[in-house]
């Protein structure tokens, strides 16, 4: 059961070989077993979980499944579900229990999906190996030693070890992508405004969009389904009409255009790395489609843009966290001042601390034009070296990430070689196009993923694409030992 | 680009985070080197180019100016690290 899709699992709801109840407590089990060491999961509650079970039950019982009925999800811990403890992986928010349900939890809900349980993840989504949590890391199904990168770290591990049908991500630079690598998954962002981001944490607004992980991109199109869609509760939500991400799946893959950008296959990508993702590419060709090569020359400049940008927002969303309302108050001060600069240096971690006094420097009197007016002026050259890409094709390939999953505390205090980490997904951020990642193969016996960008709503195009390969490949379907 | 201990206590003062002469010392390297990593954009000629403050081309939606939430003080308040009948409680302000 732990290896089957979500139209397998919901297959065997519908003809009663197994309830949701029994399906979700298996996966409890698993998590019992696995997640002491993995640690994939910040937050159980059975009594929830187990409700939610047998309410998509009874609605099965009663002829009313949807695809996704009583199929256990794992929700990254930056979505606020009403009652469940939330904490983007902060101390700031250890006791907080959210009011109220992010649009995306709404929408798993309304469907009759099981939330399994929150994730593990970088502090308010800030890292790319998870080791920034305040709930501990989080260690790589294939390689405990190894990081399972980040920031959807926890997600990523939950879907690797099969402690979960799937999960929810978000992905701000890279961090449903870059950890969907590392764990050898399938995950997808998609284009800016398409996924609610109410009651989704903020860190950078104008980059943050969440989407799916899961083992297949047949998996991700079934959750786009439920996930993607308008939502008035956020200002940059678009109002577009309802998409079937499913519809163009089995399309036939010939005379697809897929551009190979030659940046992105440059110096200081793993070489490793590089074969396998060039064999996958091979693979491409032989399902018929047609490589052209492209050219995205301000890809180096988008980490120093992203490293001004999402900071300068972050200072600002973070400023909310003040000790009054909710959150972390240190427990002795002198003054209203004292205590907001006691509550968030205690509340804070190192990494968010850094990020907060890099935004508001960037933003401070005097800077502005030099840092932020600057960084959205080149942000525009990244967007448009994408739209002349996509003058010559269809999709763009490549890696997702310069190499394998690396080991715990190998880069945690360097924060420039770990930034690097992002340097293939963080200009689809910018632009606010679609990215995603799919397992190509390993590289000794780590996974490698392989990127596939497309243009604005393009999604359904590239889980085709996606879809396509896992035909005619079987990565996505290998299972790290011992799990 | 490199900062001061002195623009780093002038910056966790804007941000509101204390920071220690301790903290000063270990974290003046890394925020230089990632200032120097943001000084690549200078290179760039951006003479003439528009912002781009937003990833889709669209405009701010507005709304009736009518009431849409309930009232959930309590709910909320439950959240607080201080409360006292039914208001916010912070260090004196006004003496």
């Amino acid at each position: 059961m732990i290896n089957s899709s979500i139209k397998q699992l919901a297959a065997m709801l519908a003809s009663k070989q197994i309830s949701s109840v029994e399906m979700t407590r298996e996966f409890l089990k698993r998590i019992d077993q696995h997640n002491p060491a993995i640690n994939a999961y910040i937050s159980l509650d059975r009594d929830k979980t187990l409700t939610q079970a047998a309410a998509a039950d009874l609605r099965i019982a009663q002829g009313n499944a949807a695809p996704l009925t009583g199929i256990p999800i794992a929700q990254k811990d930056i979505f606020c579900a009403k009652g469940w403890k939330t904490t983007c992986g902060s101390k700031m928010l250890a006791n907080f229990t959210a009011p109220y349900d992010a649009g995306v939890i709404e929408r798993f809900d309304a469907t009759g999906a099981v939330n399994l349980g929150k994730t593990n993840m970088d502090e308010f989504a800030m890292g790319s190996s998870n080791e920034t949590s305040h709930f501990g890391k989080v260690q790589n199904p294939w390689d405990r030693s190894r990081v399972p990168g980040g920031s959807s770290g926890g997600s990523a591990a939950a879907v690797a070890a099969r402690l979960c049908a799937a999960a929810t991500g978000t992905d701000t630079g890279g961090s449903i992508r870059q950890p969907a690598a590392l764990c050898g998954l399938s995950g997808l962002k998609p284009t800016y405004g398409l996924v609610s981001r109410y009651g989704m944490i903020a860190f950078a607004s104008s980059l943050d969009q969440a989407g799916p992980m899961a083992k297949s991109c047949e998996d991700m199109a079934l959750m786009m389904n439920v996930m993607s869609g308008f939502d008035e509760r956020d200002s940059t939500s678009l109002d577009r009409a309802k998409e079937d991400y499913t519809r163009d799946l089995n399309k036939p893959l010939a005379g697809l255009r897929v551009g190979l950008p030659q940046e992105y296959f440059a110096e200081g990508l793993d070489g490793a790395v590089g074969t396998v993702v060039q064999q996958a590419i091979d693979e491409y060709r032989k399902l018929g489609a047609e490589m052209v090569d492209i050219s995205l020359p301000n890809t180096m400049l988008s980490i120093p843009v992203y490293y001004v940008l999402a900071p300068a927002e972050a200072s600002s969303n973070l400023s909310r966290y003040d000790g009054v309302r909710f959150g972390h108050r240190a427990a002795e001060y002198t003054d209203l001042m004292d205590m907001y600069c006691k509550s968030r240096a205690e509340g804070f971690g190192s990494e968010v601390k850094r990020r907060i006094l890099i935004g508001t420097y960037v933003l401070s009197a005097g800077y502005y034009d030099a840092y932020y007016l600057k960084a959205q002026q080149i942000r525009r050259l990244i967007a448009q070296d994408f739209t002349e890409a996509f003058k010559k094709c269809d999709i763009i390939m490549g890696p997702t990430a310069p190499s394998t999953a690396f080991k715990a505390g190998e880069k945690a205090d360097d924060p420039v070689a770990m930034y690097m980490q992002d340097i293939y997904t963080i200009a689809v951020n910018l632009a606010g196009l679609p990215g995603m990642s799919i397992p190509a193969g390993f590289s000794n016996n780590l996974p490698v993923g392989m990127q596939i960008i497309g243009n604005y709503f393009d999604e359904a195009r590239m889980l085709n694409a996606g879809h396509a390969y896992q035909q005619v490949t079987d990565w996505h379907l290998q299972m790290p030992e011992g799990i | 680009m490199s900062l001061s201990s002195t623009d780093v206590k002038r910056i966790a003062h804007l941000a509101r985070i204390e920071v220690s002469d301790a903290d000063v010392a270990a974290s003046l390297q890394k925020l230089s080197s990632i200032l120097g990593l943001i000084e690549q954009m200078q290179a760039v000629d951006t003479t003439g180019i528009t912002p781009m403050s937003h990833a889709q081309d669209v405009m701010q939606r507005l709304r009736e100016d009518i009431v849409t939430e309930t009232n959930q003080r309590e709910l909320f308040q439950s959240l607080a690290p201080a409360v006292q009948n039914g208001l916010y409680l912070v260090p004196k302000v006004i003496e």
